[in-house]
């Protein structure tokens, strides 16, 4: 069955957060690693959680990865699947698989990001299937 | 043998309503606290502690003991979703231990099915939450969360929709002798897997109940439990954790249970094979079979093997289990069931629990309550119960 698109509510914005939606709106995925243990985390924070650094830093993610858990949601008006996301630089973040058939999702199967527009206009990153 | 213990739970209620149209939160809360009380032998004015969780009405505990007309010196709001009232007990006893109150009163109540919530739309907390914009976006609800935890169980180790629907046919035998349980028909591992899918591979019949209603605990320093006689249980160990996504470096099949089972075994000084009965957080099937795993009454990854072929009935299996029917079958009141899995280990304990599904000379009991959502933040809470003689 292939999807038919839901309406994606409005994330939202702080000032720990903006540039990454920026770069959303950019077609861009942003992520922040910390310079002091150099590890990504998700989501971004001006305080790394791994070693409370304050020095952190944004950088543009492959948008690559592989879908570490889903679940296609049935009981919503328009089905939808939600999954968490693997990216290849290490981190695990939650967002929706589109643009593609129920059936062909997998746990291991790579996906890329795209973007979708929020009801407010703003712009969320979500994956699809590698083709 | 006589093992310590540190204070005594010496009173629970479980409110009979499963749907409170015409009766106010705050209602609900004093009626299962004087419930609990009348079942201690004790009244109000001998309360000194009182522990509720975020959800009760005002700030903290302040509104409810004043609706109550309780004088306490004590009081504690911790708030770890479902799991908050095993936590309470925790931290009751150790308030107590301290000396900083003796008679502990612990209250849970809400409407939801009232109300006419459901568990679609997202979970919206509102406020500062950090985490809000990179997840409401993408719809997480209660049953798709826990959907991705199942479906990485069954990618890891293997386990399936059959062995899932294991727990909720033995929930479903004990549910059919409790006369307040909202689902009293018996079911098969059939019925579960061809009930409607709601959110892969979670089925209708994995999911628990809504239900409106509460409970109460007292719990109690030793010279009052003395006092009060053997129906009073022991709280021999507790233990509690919280887990979160940790950056996006995290592993959904496991949950807190992993950290908070630990402690309070060790605690108690026991060990899970030695536990007769364990009240095991429904909120679906995948939270039992995970928390079974995590508490270490199997290894991981066995938990489907485990629970299948009737091994949570009592008087069939190994590991009898939330023999009021819990909260897939039972009671799951204002969405947090960890009330009710103190109650009826309690039950299970004084002997108290309906004959047909009393584990016999029931002397080391489990309770474990899972808050929040395991696919993202969740808390834990373990007690450990003895009997009075234990």
């Amino acid at each position: 069955m292939s999807q038919q698109e839901r309406v994606y509510k409005d994330p939202d914005i702080n000032m720990e957060t903006e540039r990454y939606w920026e770069g959303a709106k950019n077609g861009k995925l942003l992520m922040k690693k910390c310079n002091s243990c150099g590890k990504t985390h998700f989501y971004p924070r001006a305080i790394c959680p791994v070693c409370s650094s304050s020095d952190t830093e944004w950088y543009e993610a492959s948008g690559k990865g592989k879908i570490y858990s889903y679940s296609i949601m049935r009981r919503s008006e328009i089905p939808y699947v939600m999954a968490y996301v693997t990216l290849d630089e290490g981190i695990t973040m939650m967002s929706n698989i589109v643009e593609s058939d129920f059936d062909d999702v997998k746990i291991g199967k790579a996906v890329e990001v795209t973007f979708r527009k929020t009801e407010g206009n703003q712009s969320l990153p979500v994956f699809r299937l590698c083709k | 043998m006589s093992r310590m213990s540190k204070a005594y739970i010496a009173g629970i209620y479980e409110h009979p309503t499963r749907k409170a149209v015409d009766k106010t939160i705050p209602q609900l809360h004093a009626e299962v606290a004087i419930g609990a009380l009348k079942d201690a032998g004790l009244t109000k004015d001998d309360v000194d502690g009182y522990f509720c969780d975020g959800d009760a009405p005002g700030l903290g505990g302040m509104s409810m003991a004043e609706y109550m007309g309780l004088n306490i010196t004590y009081t504690d709001t911790t708030e770890t979703g479902g799991s908050s009232y095993v936590v309470h007990v925790g931290h009751a006893v150790e308030a107590i231990a301290a000396g900083k109150c003796n008679v502990a009163l612990i209250t849970l109540a809400g409407r939801p099915r009232a109300e006419g919530l459901t568990t679609l739309g997202a979970r919206d907390r509102g406020g500062e939450l950090p985490e809000r914009g990179f997840e409401i976006p993408y719809a997480p609800v209660i049953t798709n969360m826990y959907g991705m935890a199942a479906m990485r169980h069954m990618y890891e180790y293997g386990t399936t929709s059959e062995q899932l629907a294991w727990i909720k046919v033995a929930a479903s035998h004990h549910a059919q002798h409790n006369e307040h349980a909202m689902l009293r028909d018996v079911v098969t591992v059939e019925d579960v897997v061809n009930s409607p899918m709601i959110s892969d591979p979670l089925h209708r019949l994995d999911c628990c109940v809504i239900s409106d209603g509460g409970g109460a605990l007292i719990v109690v320093s030793p010279e009052i439990a003395k006092s009060l006689g053997d129906r009073c249980v022991k709280v021999l160990g507790h233990g509690e954790a919280v887990k979160h996504l940790n950056g996006g470096n995290f592993d959904l099949t496991y949950t807190g249970a992993a950290k908070s089972g630990p402690i309070a075994f060790a605690e108690a000084n026991v060990k899970p094979a030695d536990i007769d009965y364990a009240s095991i957080y429904d909120s679906f099937t995948i939270t039992v079979l995970e928390t079974i795993e995590d508490l270490g009454f199997c290894e991981k990854g066995q938990g489907g093997k485990f629970v299948s072929d009737g091994n949570l009935i009592s008087g069939v299996g190994k590991l009898p289990f939330n023999t009021d029917g819990g909260g897939l079958c039972n009671n799951h009141p204002s969405n947090r069931g960890g009330m009710t899995k103190v109650i009826e280990a309690v039950r299970q304990l004084r002997g108290e629990a309906h004959p047909r599904v009393q584990v016999p000379d029931c002397t080391l009991a489990l309770a474990h309550g899972t808050g929040g959502q395991i696919s993202t933040r969740t808390g834990a809470g373990t007690v450990i119960l003895g009997r009075n003689d234990a």
